[in-house]
């Protein structure tokens, strides 16, 4: 991308200026609540691909530190209702990120001795371990109700006693800005360079004199320290750590955020945290098929899309930028678009009349986009067969007309001696 | 004495069930370097293709049919999706087997429905071998460590003595000479994939039926089967058997022990969060055991006990 | 316009009109486990549910008219995602939200709703607890916002006891269950009310282990075995249980087993010719038991619902509903604190009997009823579970007096 230093930081007081404004926008405390979940998953996001798309090194068992900085946030928490400590609730995650520190360099010793497989196994059986230790110490963790506060501890500074879903907002979109403007900074650090260099060519790392296992062990504690505060922040939202915060599902769910979004770009994990917390959150409200539809679409990007939606912007976007390869390629894009548009419509509608059959059976009545259909789901099937090939069809002839389209643009290019523009080149993966 | 027997023969059982469980695993990782998430998955289509199979044409043939099955299905995910996925690299490749445990799991309940299926032990099978001390043997159980063990000796003799063996051996390590000796070499490796698949189906037949076959049977041995895997040594059939026996009686054993492991930690502790650790007992602990030895060998030794390749 | 017209315009009006008036449903919001590997628990329960509220509202609803509706809310068996899901059911205007397989979710249900009614007083919501069964939620963690329909773990134990009481063969008792809350309970309650009841019982041994992950028990049937019990209490459900029964009458084990949950969701199947005389379990009803209202009851519901596995289990949901749309009437309101007022120590007459809603915890009291594992059409079987052809019978009812224990509930009362 070619956006100058200053562009960034326009983008920077953008986003902020976005977060600020998005409540007068959204009216119930329900939909504030998603986009609060979807900034501490930013936060969680980010931390997880400061070790996968900047270190290079692949974790399952990532919720480890997060749900371990809730569990001491949440503890914190309680002792400030209590009385027995004095802590202001704005700086909580603060608590959490000191955890997730703690832990980082507990277990990070251990964990960072290789990369690649062995720590992909280590951190699962950690994970395991964490996991089943919770419950067997309900003493601190609670057992499976896990450890509940009351994060209205008085009235606070201004009368900000963080009673209504707004004030939580607020809170964390502010931490959720700081953290990540922090990991952008960090990547830009020698630091983050070095980082970088472990994760591309580690035996080159070390003829230069670096220790790749301290470099790794680095990594890993900064990463797991803001694991720690996304945790300390879901203890403020949620009121409520269990189990399943150090689980192997909230492991697996930060993965597949930060693979779906991108590792490769710092927009990456921020794009992957939103589509997935609305996958998880607003969609499996409507269909209990939500499972389904975050299997195919993870196998999908696998398939045909390793870089992640991240790397999929990077190449649209230089062609958004420039008129002269817009009007080119416009058409066969936004046909690429119905294309798709209609395969989505194919696969929502074959998956929901999938699982209509096999929980209902053939006769009963469909339910589907908010009417009914009584004859039962088979004609739904038709239809999505339908479209799929309608899909497909348009889809080939609309990539057809982009590669014809990009042959013309690299002529007129090569005519007028002007560089090729990025569109298209891969995308790098982690 | 009669107490240590049982449990030694209870131990050794649970550990040849667990190695049939992760033989295809380690195949899989050991010729092609992919750690399939999905195994577990595969293992779940096994037992319930073996329930729908079994429930019209019996026990046998259901047992002779559907982990070619499986390996059928296998091999094509490999030829239609693991296939493409290469060239992205190993991470990509793990992450697509874990995006294909997801789906296959979804399928299942879709096909099955969300409650546990009656796949039923055959009845020929259902009567104790033999008495030790008043505990009864189900002849079930051995017929399971029988198919465990004719699956290693089947394997190794694929494997070492015959041609395909061989070849594959050689696609192993030497991909481009074997394919410039006019082997067709990514055909190999989908031979491989559909059988480490078709062990898994295999054992899912088998084990379907005595560990319950429900929607969360992949859940469940899905980690169990990556520890012995790991343990034993990515690649070494040898060693995961071994692990597979190590873990088998070490937790038996386990489970009988009243012993406090962590009771140095409660000192004059007599509440609160150190205290309950120091009086959980070995007994409590036994199923998280694999995973503290798994981490244990992974950081004094990241080949694993008896490993060949690390990555 | 003319005579006609006018009246035709009328009754056009009053057609629309009319049913726009009574068009507000009453929102049961139903947060429970809809999706993944347990999702057949939740499934199972919104079948329940809806079929008892359809009884209702075929006999005219509430209010002269009102339907109730059932809204389902996938909590994914989470606290953290039923939380969600509540904020998700405040949202929609839900005021009664209803919840029971899983006492963590519902422990964090009763905290976060306390906490929502405290900080808005005109969205409040009540919660109906169908089946999560930890004492604590009527006794530390009472509220005046929750209603437990479900005897507790305590209670139930009472009842198990009393069969084991009647039972002069039982001399040696041997505990197993899971590593958790509920598992301690039933191992704390077991061993007080043996000491009470039959003291000279002797408890051979205990053991708890993980959830879900131990699938070899063939251990555990030799440690049971050496201990020389005769008989086994447990309050393990699903898998555990299963492998559990499996693998003692694998190796032999001759024992009677008291359970909490052995004929739920598959283990009936499960369990096979070795329970047949040995395996109870403790229930508020089940289809084998003699009352011509709920068989007629149940014949209806096997015929709405004919597949195997969907089962009718939950007749306290039929009391709670019922319950529910009696105080409802009774206030002439849906407003959550008239109706809450109404709900507590209201004696409702059931059709297995009375149902009281104790004023003090918010604990429903009702029958309990023993039942042994047999064969259909031996030893009381009428129905089998679930398509199979196993089913408990033999019912010994304990009365509601006999179950009720005495609680520690301070409850805070709101003004108004």
């Amino acid at each position: 991308m070619h956006a100058t230093t200053q562009s960034r930081h326009w983008i920077w007081i953008a986003v902020a200026a976005g977060m600020l404004l998005l409540p007068l926008g959204l009216g119930s405390d329900f939909a504030l609540s998603v986009c609060t979940k979807i900034f501490i998953a930013i936060v969680f996001a980010l931390s997880y691909n400061l070790l996968l798309g900047q270190g290079g090194m692949l974790s399952f068992g990532h919720a480890v530190y997060s749900g371990l900085g809730g569990y001491f946030a949440i503890h914190a928490l309680a002792a400030i209702g209590a009385g027995s400590l004095s802590f202001p609730v704005t700086l909580l995650p603060l608590i959490g990120g000191l955890a997730g520190l703690a832990f980082g360099l507990l277990f990070g010793y251990v964990s960072t001795g290789r990369a690649g497989t062995p720590f992909a196994m280590i951190s699962l059986g950690l994970g395991e371990l964490v996991a089943a230790s919770v419950l067997m110490l309900p003493a601190f963790f609670g057992g499976e109700a896990g450890v509940a506060a009351n994060r209205v501890t008085g009235s606070g500074l201004f009368g900000i006693d963080y009673g209504s879903q707004r004030e939580v907002y607020y809170l964390v979109a502010a931490w959720t800005l700081a953290c990540a403007a922090l990991m952008y900074w960090l990547t830009h650090t020698p630091f983050g360079r070095m980082a970088n260099a472990v994760r591309d060519n580690a035996e080159r790392v070390g003829f230069i004199g670096y220790s790749t296992h301290l470099l790794r062990y680095q990594v890993l504690v900064v990463s797991a320290t803001f694991a720690g505060v996304a945790g300390g922040l879901a203890a403020i939202n949620n009121e409520i750590v269990s189990v399943e915060a150090v689980g192997a599902h909230a492991s697996g769910a930060v993965l597949l955020m930060v693979f779906i979004g991108g590792a490769g770009h710092f927009l990456g994990p921020v794009i992957g945290a939103v589509v997935v917390t609305l996958l998880q959150t607003v969609v499996s409200s409507y269909t209990h098929a939500w499972l389904f539809y975050f299997g195919l679409l993870f196998l999908v990007m696998v398939l045909f899309a390793p870089g992640g939606f991240a790397s999929l912007l990077a190449t649209l976007l230089p062609t958004l930028c420039s008129r002269r390869q817009l009007r080119l390629l416009a058409p066969g894009y936004l046909i690429g678009l119905g294309g798709l548009a209609l395969l989505l419509l194919a696969t929502v509608i074959g998956v929901e009349a999938g699982y209509h059959i096999a929980g209902h059976g053939m006769g009963a009545t469909f339910r589907l986009f908010g009417r009914s259909f009584d004859s039962g789901a088979l004609p739904a099937l038709a239809v999505a067969a339908a479209a799929l090939l309608g899909g497909i069809l348009i889809w080939r002839y609309a990539l057809d007309r982009t590669a014809d389209a990009r042959a013309v643009l690299g002529t007129q290019e090569l005519m007028h001696g002007r560089p090729h523009a990025a569109g298209n080149a891969k995308a790098e993966h982690a | 004495m009669e107490f240590f027997l049982v449990s030694l023969l209870n131990g050794v059982s649970y550990g040849m069930l667990l190695f049939m469980l992760s033989s295809g695993l380690t195949l899989i990782f050991g010729m092609m370097g992919v750690l399939n998430f999905a195994h577990a998955s595969f293992y779940m289509l096994g037992a319930y293709f073996a329930y729908a199979v079994g429930s019209q044409l019996g026990f046998w043939p259901a047992l002779l049919m559907v982990p070619f099955l499986v390996g059928l299905i296998g091999a094509g995910v490999e030829r239609f999706g693991l296939r493409q996925v290469h060239r992205f690299g190993p991470v990509a490749e793990l992450l697509f087997t874990f995006g294909l445990a997801f789906m296959i799991e979804e399928l299942v309940h879709l096909a099955w429905g969300r409650s546990a299926v009656d796949y039923p032990i055959p009845a020929d099978l259902d009567f104790t071998l033999f008495t030790l001390f008043n505990t009864g043997f189900p002849a079930y159980r051995g017929f399971m460590m029988l198919v465990s063990a004719g699956m290693m000796v089947g394997v190794w003799l694929v494997l070492t003595r015959t041609r395909i063996g061989l070849v594959i051996q050689a696609a192993l390590t030497h991909p481009e000479m074997a394919e410039s000796l006019g082997h067709d070499v990514p055909r190999v490796f989908m031979l491989v994939f559909g059988g480490g698949c078709a062990l898994a189906g295999l054992a899912g037949v088998i084990g379907g039926n005595a560990f319950v076959t429900e929607p969360g049977m992949a859940a469940a041995v899905g980690s169990i089967v990556f520890v012995i895997v790991v343990v034993g040594g990515l690649g070494s059939l040898e060693g995961a058997l071994l692990a597979s026996l190590l873990i088998g009686v070490l937790q038996t054993f386990s489970v009988a022990s009243e012993w406090k492991p962590l009771a140095l930690l409660g000192g004059g502790v007599s509440s609160g969060v150190l205290a309950q650790a120091a009086g959980l007992k070995l007994s409590q602990m036994a199923p998280i055991l694999p995973y503290l030895l798994m981490v244990a060998v992974l950081i004094v030794r990241p080949k694993g006990l008896l490993g060949t390749r690390e990555d | 316009m003319n005579t006609t017209l006018k009246q035709l315009t009328l009754a056009v009006a009053l057609a629309v009109a009319a049913p726009l008036a009574l068009a507000q449903n009453v929102k049961i919001g139903y947060i429970e486990v809809l999706s993944g590997p347990l999702g057949n628990v939740g499934e199972l329960g919104k079948k329940n549910l809806e079929f008892v509220v359809e009884e209702i509202n075929a006999k005219g609803g509430v209010l002269g008219g009102r339907k109730l509706e059932v809204v389902p809310l996938d909590s994914k068996g989470s606290p953290q995602e039923a939380l969600v899901q509540l904020k998700s059911a405040i949202d929609q205007n839900i005021t009664f939200v209803t919840q029971g397989n899983s006492s963590a979710v519902a422990g964090a249900l009763i905290d976060a709703i306390a906490k929502h009614n405290e900080r808005n007083a005109d969205k409040r919501v009540v919660f109906f607890n169908f089946a999560a069964i930890d004492p604590d939620l009527t006794n530390s963690k009472c509220n005046f916002w929750h209603f437990r329909f479900d005897s507790h773990s305590e209670m139930k134990m009472a009842g198990l006891t009393d069969a084991i009481k009647a039972n002069p063969k039982a001399k040696k008792v041997y505990l197993i269950n899971q590593d958790y809350a509920h598992g301690h309970q039933v191992a704390k309650g077991a061993k007080e009310q043996l000491a009470a009841k039959r003291p000279d019982i002797q408890i051979v041994g205990e053991d708890l282990h993980p959830i879900g992950r131990v699938k070899d028990f063939a251990p555990y049937a030799a440690k049971i075995r050496a201990s020389g019990a005769d008989s086994v209490i447990t309050g393990n459900w699903g898998v555990d249980l299963t492998l559990l029964v499996r693998a003692a009458k694998d190796s032999g084990l001759d024992i009677d087993w008291y359970t909490y949950y052995a004929g739920a969701y598959g283990s009936a199947a499960a369990i096979g010719e070795g329970g047949i005389g040995q395996v109870k379990n403790i229930v508020e009803w089940n289809a084998n038991v003699p009352n011509p209202k709920m068989d007629a009851f149940y014949a209806a519901y096997k015929k709405k619902h004919p597949k195997p596995e969907d089962e009718f289990y939950y007749y306290r949901m039929k009391m709670m509903t019922n319950m529910l749309a009696t105080a409802i009437d009774q206030t002439r309101s849906v407003d959550p604190f008239k109706v809450a007022s109404a709900l507590e120590g209201m004696v409702y007459k059931g059709d297995l009997g009375e149902v009281t809603m104790r004023k003090d915890d918010h604990q429903s009291l009702q029958n309990l009823y023993v039942a042994t594992f047999n064969k259909v059409g031996a030893g009381g079987v009428r129905f089998g579970l679930e398509g199979t052809n196993f089913g408990f019978g033999s019912v010994k009812m304990i009365p509601a007096k006999d179950t009720a224990l005495p609680t520690t509930c301070n409850m805070q009362r709101p003004a108004k």
